[in-house]
């Protein structure tokens, strides 16, 4: 595992939180593999990964929903991996729609605060103004059968605000709401934790989510972490092979590694720490990092055009029969067209290189 | 591409001809539903005669008059309802089993309400055990159960005093019987909310469990509670075999001992325990919380 150092808190509100050696089996399957991360004060960490990777394990074990079988959780330095659910004061907004069915949106968001003693105006006063913050302060009376489901997760959130805790956990909140939906309250919800300053564990699958939020990703994998960084650096310098192939898309190109570089489709290309090599390697490229150039005589030919709006994807068979995939500008995809012969080529970027 | 087009539509052609013969398949349509609908209506008022007419004979027995020695014709008569107030040990029946459900209701829902929900929030691989735990007493014959379990009275009996004899004390077995009724009623509205997840939020918001219980979860199985209350009420106001064979004197084993001396007001009591036992039914179908909120979520479409 390789990691970047913690950014400052976004205003200085937040608190730091401290996995260590977190392990937890579920019968044979050993969900939390010695997990440990650090978060800093107000910090937005994104965990990402494959279904089934350990990521909400480790996101309800800070939360006190779920038992760790060894390791410990600090928060604020105080070791908190004992401590009841509902001792924690974390504000959680989970996958599903959990808002209880039986109480208005204003009365969900005033149900922590009814539990911490706060009297009834002020309850109602704060109910209402973290649902101004959510954009939902005209909805304080709707029922939630009475809300899409966009709305209601606003709710939980304004629901896990209201109760100003120490650490936000996002379990896939956005993953039931259709993409424009997400798209509008991933924003919304960075735009909320940014001026609050919470220190925040988001938990998803979707990678786009996981890039376009996290001060800094971590990608799981059987438990552990493979590599957290932030997300340029991720995905421009992936630390090992499962990362380079899961996040974003990867051409697997044939190639000879030796001293530091490899050659792939004529071109030697730096490689990134961690890869194999000397000697026969497969690189993984990036689709962006290959150049295609129109070439009348060139052994490669285009099969396949796929135009994505802003940009296009380009399928490419090489000559040794592998299937290379391009990204181009939309503005090239039109003189791309299937059976166009072309030149394939490299850009000198750093890969990642796994033995063949 | 144009050419399988044409074919479509060359093909689509004879479906012109079979518009021709809709008139002929509508006929058929019509006459089909028809038949059906006489069939339902055949079926209806056998059922409705298979259930009203018992209960129209209870009616008609219950209010018969006395013969008028002129015209030889019984009058109707309202004197065995009357009647009932007469007979101390019907009245005491009837009390004794009206507690008796009150407290199997109370003892049915402080025993499956926080074990049902521990189960499906904690241990839900559990929950096919205790499922089965609940349906048991059906697969029991009521004898079995009191062979089994009349040492155990006779125990409470001799050394438990007041208590150990008083009939009360079927609560005990009451609460096992009306086990598998109600574990299915609180069941599917445990079902029908995501109740692991309602109790996680809660937690997290900062409930202990019996807040979590009590104030979250409860609420929103209203509907799945107040079936199994009136379920287990309907259960213990007919149950006569075990209390009969235990000796205690519930209502049931009253009118079984009154229909000897008195079978007017035998049937009288039957009959309101009847209607008793229809209209908490009819209650708990119409004005259940569960039945409110379909109805609310079937008339306001959720903004998108």
């Amino acid at each position: 595992m390789t990691s970047t150092s913690p950014s400052p808190a976004a205003n200085g509100h937040g608190v730091a939180v401290v996995f260590e050696g977190m392990h937890r089996w579920y019968g044979a399957m050993h969900a939390l593999n010695g997990l440990s991360l650090e978060i800093a004060p107000g910090e937005l960490i994104a965990l990402l990964g494959p279904s089934g990777c350990g990521k909400t394990t480790a996101l309800r074990a800070l939360g006190g929903l779920d038992e760790v079988d060894e390791g410990t959780i600090l928060v604020d330095g105080k070791d908190l991996t004992h401590v009841p659910a509902n001792k924690r004061n974390m504000g959680i907004v989970f996958q599903a729609y959990s808002l209880f069915p039986n109480m208005t949106a204003r009365d969900n968001v005033a149900y922590g605060l009814r539990l911490r003693g706060v009297d009834g105006v002020t309850r109602k006063r704060k109910a209402e103004e973290t649902l101004d913050l959510v954009g939902l302060g005209q909805q304080a009376s709707r029922y939630p059968h009475q809300m899409s489901g966009g709305q209601q997760q606003r709710v939980a959130l304004a629901r896990a605000l209201a109760i100003e805790p120490k650490v936000l956990l996002l379990d896939e909140p956005l993953s039931a709401l259709d993409a424009k939906v997400r798209r509008q309250l991933r924003e919304e919800i960075r735009r909320i934790q940014i001026m609050v300053g919470i220190t925040t564990l988001f938990v998803t699958h979707d990678q786009e989510e996981a890039l376009a939020m996290g001060d800094r990703v971590g990608v799981m994998s059987a438990g552990r972490l493979e590599q957290i960084a932030a997300p340029t650096e991720l995905y421009d310098r992936p630390a090992t092979a499962f990362v380079a192939e899961f996040v974003g898309l990867t051409n697997r190109l044939k190639g000879v590694a030796g001293d530091g570089t490899v050659d792939v489709l004529g071109t030697h290309v730096p490689l990134l720490g961690g890869s194999a090599g000397p000697g026969p390697v497969t690189a993984l490229v990036r689709p962006e990092a290959v150049k295609l150039t129109p070439e009348v005589g060139a052994a490669a030919r285009v099969v396949a055009v796929s135009f994505l709006g802003s940009l296009g994807r380009v399928q490419v068979h090489l000559p040794d029969g592998d299937l290379v995939v391009a990204q181009v500008a939309a503005t090239d995809v039109t003189d791309l067209p299937p059976g166009t012969a072309v030149r394939v080529t490299v850009v000198p970027a750093p890969v990642f290189a796994v033995a063949s | 591409m144009s050419g399988s087009v044409s074919t479509e539509l060359g093909a689509a052609a004879p479906g012109g001809g079979a518009l021709l013969n809709k008139p002929r398949t509508a006929g058929r349509g019509r006459r089909t539903p028809r038949g059906q609908t006489a069939a339902r209506a055949a079926v209806l008022v056998l059922v409705m005669g298979y259930l009203v007419l018992p209960l129209f004979a209870m009616v008609e027995f219950s209010t018969r008059g006395d013969v008028d020695p002129v015209t030889k014709t019984a009058g109707r008569s309202l004197q065995a309802f009357a009647d009932i107030f007469g007979y101390p040990n019907l009245v005491e029946g009837i009390v004794t089993s009206l507690e008796i459900a009150v407290l199997t209701v109370f003892g049915m829902l402080l025993l499956l309400v926080p074990t049902m929900v521990w189960t499906v929030v904690r241990v839900p691989r559990m929950r096919r055990v205790i499922e089965f735990l609940c349906l048991l007493p059906l697969a029991i014959p009521a004898i079995v159960i009191v062979v089994g379990i009349a040492p155990v009275y006779r125990f409470m009996g001799q050394n438990l005093g007041a208590f150990g004899s008083s009939a009360l004390t079927l609560t005990f077995i009451d609460i096992i019987l009306v086990l598998p009724y109600s574990y299915r009623a609180i069941d599917s509205s445990l079902r029908a909310i995501d109740t692991a997840t309602l109790a996680d939020a809660a937690r997290s918001l900062g409930a202990g469990w019996p807040r979590t219980i009590f104030q979250v979860i409860v609420p929103n199985i209203r509907g799945g509670i107040l079936s199994a209350s009136v379920l287990a009420i309907a259960l213990v106001l007919g149950e006569f075999t075990i209390a009969n064979l235990l000796s205690f004197n519930t209502v049931q084993v009253v009118i079984y001992l009154l229909g000897k001396r008195d079978p007017f007001v035998s049937v009288a009591v039957s009959l309101l325990a009847l209607v008793f036992a229809f209209v908490l039914l009819f209650a708990i179908s119409r004005f259940a919380p569960g039945a409110v909120n379909r109805g609310q979520r079937a008339a306001e479409e959720p903004a998108k």
